[in-house]
């Protein structure tokens, strides 16, 4: 029960980093019908923003963790947006209503590109991070197995849980949230009710930018080591979250990525951790062959 | 107030409109009728600039949007209602309305709605509904709603009356005529129901195969052999 619990709460907090991703993904699918596959690598740049900023104001020797933190994550979700600005008005925009397979290239070209621009300006080598946020709460004992829940594990919880709900109810309820379901539902008449499709598009690559990057930040808090290569791998996990939670679905990506977490972090914690991607694939291919839309995706119903 | 001159339109290959001159003053009705495929939406598009005009220009109040973005040509006040209605499926009766005001002050937005709805009681009490659950006639209320939201002074209407019941598109014709007599918004109607339409309109067009063939006033237009052998005959609506 309480090695349950402890994989419970490792699945959860691994889940948050790809359920952050999963919504980029989602986001851009949605309104335009394409797979950035490059968002994994805006992941990545997010956490390499965050490391730069943190060891700059001396985060391994100050007495001032808590606001380096604050600055690491407050610069990454300012700086890596650029980023995801950038990608869609240089490799995308040029591209909009060419076929669909043109702006697919592109984004695995993109996704190429940029890890490789990050490998030339900062190193091929792994960067560390020496852990910054330790201790925790022992909340269970039992058995000789202590059940611990880190600081660091709460600090993601609450980010991740703050950003999805402050992310959906921008969605539901403020009028660039409107502007984003509309581009979604139909960009002609989008346009013809006075909204500026083009720039809504990239705010949507904004958004998921700095939920990715706050991402990539959780990211090396938790592993404490990060290489301009971790884009590729996590960028896939999360792209398959998006796809079972039912791609285009905004609570699907969250639902999505807190599953993969969880499969991860149990079929580590009960079978073997070398077969842990194995086991999110495979539920992947499962779900999309008895439910091709995803558990949240629908089908579409429109009346004409 | 709107004018279209020698403008050529192409949908690929296809030279959908073949230079159109069309008129239409402020306060007016103008009524556009042709066939299916003559090119009527097209021009209805071509205003908003999507697709643009090849040659030729457009201009709304002496400013020339033939190459303007469609959103900036929405915010100099005008607003369509497209063919196809184009209501957005998955947003509720009072989102789609809300996407309607987007350009608007939202200091009106409350007495627009309060209007929207006493034009179209029905859509009052399905303002929670989804868009793509209403029925037609619904939908097209919705749609010309949605266009009013924005306070437009010329207001592009694509068939209303396609596809809906005969008591249905009298009260659209009526609502029309309320909203160009009481509001003083100008309309522009594209219309395969050529009865009703030219009943309704100051002036009129007709459209063949991307060219206007003939204008006069709705009346002239609906007593003229030619138009009532193409148009109207075999029972009007």
């Amino acid at each position: 029960m309480e090695y349950f619990v402890q994989q419970l709460i490792n699945g959860l907090t691994l889940g948050a980093v790809y359920g952050l991703i999963a919504i980029g993904y989602t986001m851009v699918y949605g309104i335009i019908g394409m797979i950035n596959f490059a968002h994994g690598e805006i992941f990545m740049i997010g956490a390499f923003h965050a490391l730069i900023i943190a060891l700059g104001l001396g985060i391994t020797t100050g007495t001032w963790i808590p606001v380096a933190l604050v600055a690491a994550l407050v610069g990454t979700m300012l700086l890596t947006p650029i980023y995801g600005w950038a990608l869609e008005r240089v490799a995308y925009r040029p591209l909009r209503g060419s076929p669909r397979l043109a702006t697919l290239i592109t984004a695995i070209g993109m996704s190429i590109y940029l890890p490789n621009q990050v490998q030339l300006l900062q190193g091929a080598r792994i960067k560390t991070l020496p852990p910054v946020l330790q201790g925790g709460f022992e909340i269970m004992e039992g058995g000789g197995f202590v059940v611990t829940l880190s600081y660091l594990q709460i600090l993601i919880m609450v980010l991740t849980v703050t950003l999805m709900v402050a992310f959906t109810l921008i969605i539901e309820k403020t009028a660039l949230g409107r502007a984003q379901r509309a581009c979604e539902q139909d960009r002609t008449m989008a346009a013809l009710s006075g909204i500026n499709v083009d720039r809504t598009i990239a705010l949507t690559f904004v958004m998921g930018a700095t939920l990715a990057s706050v991402a990539g930040m959780i990211f090396l808090l938790r592993y404490g080591v990060i290489d301009f290569f971790i884009g590729f791998l996590v960028g896939i996990k999360a792209f398959t979250a998006a796809v079972l939670g039912g791609i285009g679905s905004l609570p699907g990506a969250m639902l999505g990525g807190f599953l993969i977490g969880l499969i991860e972090a149990f079929w580590s914690g009960y079978f073997t951790v070398e077969y842990k991607d194995v086991a999110a694939f495979s539920i992947l291919v499962l779900v999309l062959i008895f439910r091709p839309t995803g558990l949240l995706g629908k089908p579409d119903i429109e009346k004409v | 107030m709107l004018r279209i001159s020698g403008v050529h339109t192409f949908y690929g290959n296809i030279e959908a409109l073949r230079g159109i001159d069309i008129e239409v003053n402020e306060g007016e009705i103008v009524t556009l009728i042709g066939a299916n495929g003559a090119g009527k939406s097209t021009l209805l598009m071509t205003v908003c600039g999507n697709p643009r005009a090849t040659h030729g220009t457009v201009t709304f109040e002496g400013r020339d949007i033939t190459r303007a973005p469609t959103h900036d040509i929405i915010r100099l006040g005008i607003a369509q209602s497209p063919e196809g209605r184009r209501i957005f499926p998955h947003m509720t009766v009072m989102e789609n309305l809300q996407m309607g005001a987007v350009t608007a002050d939202p200091a009106h937005f409350d007495e627009d709605l309060e209007r929207a709805f006493s034009l179209f009681p029905i859509l009052a009490d399905r303002r929670s509904q989804r868009g793509g659950t209403l029925s037609g006639g619904e939908q097209q209320m919705l749609a010309i709603a949605r266009a009013l939201m924005s306070r437009p002074r010329l207001l592009l209407l694509d068939e209303p009356s396609l596809g809906l019941a005969p008591m249905v598109v009298k009260k659209i014709f009526e609502i029309i005529n309320e909203i160009n007599e009481q509001r003083g918004i100008t309309v522009f109607l594209v219309e395969q129901n050529a009865y009703h339409a030219l009943r309704l309109a100051h002036r009129a067009y007709v459209m063949v195969t991307g060219k206007i063939t003939l204008t006069g006033s709705g009346a002239d237009l609906l007593a003229d052999p030619e138009v009532r052998a193409a148009y109207l005959e075999g029972g009007h609506g």
